[in-house]
């Protein structure tokens, strides 16, 4: 498969204006024929105006609608302009883009429909060994369960199925800008439906750093949210034909 | 029934269905939600009316007396609406999402363009 110049990144973003900019260049650097498109979550700050200096497409959400809907709003966007692979990586730093030409090359080369990029799979090199994050210990908790149970379903080994970075072809864009994507917090949930759906999955090692400020869309009461939300959609997917 | 509580019943199931009336007259609530509280008013001034019938549904149900019946089905219609709203809540939810995200879409498509059709000083874009 031979995608030529449409691939695009897409990286939602909620107040990072200090952050985005260095992450643009990151992608960029590592894959400069890519196409980069920040979707601005309703974020407070500046970070529109920092992605259109750092030379990216933005798409900016009226209000905060959440991760899910923002990358959903890219998955809309590159299916219409017809692009025919993605990546899709977070905005805070934390997914190393020197792992986006691996990911997008597992979709490329035809071996999956999507790839997963895992920071629990041993990686190429250990130079960055130090800086790979490490979740806290319920988060850990949390992956392995999933993890687990995902695996479990859909008889394949998912050793990272809360991981945001992830590439796919043009035909799981057209599954997941559907009104099929659980766009409350996808995760686990949507790997076991695009399988349901015959989707090719693959997993790839990637590093990721830690979070520098702490910030998360797990945190406060949210993690508790999350847990229930994640066991009842798969619950409801299983029991879909 | 007491006469003094069957005009009592009966003020309150008439206002309430004039109340719904009225609000759906000024639009502040659409008919399609109307039905509900509608339906609530009328069984109300039916079970005044027809005294027996709500005895009927006590002995039906089991329960100790038709003041018992009355607070069973005013739960279960608070339970029923309820569910009811949620699901309208969870259908507005999903359409406001698809808004903004066609909002952000066209907005980007307005400004490229803008930007082909204006010399590059002109900028459409504002700093928020």
């Amino acid at each position: 498969m031979e995608f030529g110049n449409k691939i695009l990144v897409i990286i939602p973003a909620y107040n990072e204006e200090k952050r985005i900019a260095s992450v643009i260049r990151g992608v960029k650097d590592h894959l400069p024929l890519a196409e980069v498109l920040i979707v601005d979550d309703g974020s407070h700050d500046k970070t529109r105006w920092a992605v259109i200096e750092a030379g990216a497409k933005v798409l900016s959400h009226p209000m905060n609608l959440g991760y899910g809907a923002a990358l959903q709003t890219g998955y809309k966007f590159a299916l219409d302009k017809g692009y025919e692979a993605i990546v899709q990586m977070d905005g805070d730093g934390q997914h190393d883009p020197s792992f986006v030409p691996e990911l997008f090359g597992v979709v490329q080369r035809g071996e999956a429909d999507v790839v997963i990029g895992s920071r629990f799979l041993e990686t190429r090199s250990t130079i960055l060994a130090d800086k790979i994050y490490q979740a806290p210990f319920v988060r850990r908790l949390g992956m392995r369960v999933f993890g687990t149970i995902t695996s479990l379903i859909i008889q394949q080994k998912i050793t990272d199925s809360t991981s945001g970075y992830q590439a796919m072809n043009c035909k799981v864009l057209e599954w997941v800008s559907s009104d099929k994507f659980p766009w409350d917090y996808p995760d686990a949930d949507v790997l076991i439906m695009l399988h349901r759906a015959g989707f090719r999955i693959k997993e790839v090692p990637v590093h990721m750093f830690e979070n520098r400020d702490g910030k998360s869309m797990h945190s406060g009461w949210r993690p508790i949210y999350y847990v229930f939300k994640m066991f009842l959609s798969i619950m409801v997917t299983l029991m879909r034909k | 029934m007491p006469i003094r509580n069957k005009v009592v019943a009966l003020v309150v199931g008439l206002w309430m269905l004039l109340l719904i009336v009225e609000l759906v007259r000024r639009r502040k609530l659409r008919e399609e939600y109307s039905w509900l509280w509608l339906m609530t008013g009328s069984v109300i001034l039916l079970l005044t009316l027809w005294f027996d019938l709500l005895k009927w549904i006590t002995q039906l149900v089991g329960a100790v007396s038709p003041s018992s019946t009355i607070f069973l089905f005013a739960f279960l219609f608070l339970v029923f609406i309820s569910l009811h709203f949620s699901v309208v809540i969870s259908k507005l939810t999903d359409r406001n999402k698809e808004l903004a995200q066609r909002h952000a879409l066209l907005e980007l498509e307005v400004h490229e363009l803008k930007k082909k059709n204006l010399p590059p000083e002109e900028g459409v874009l504002s700093k928020k």
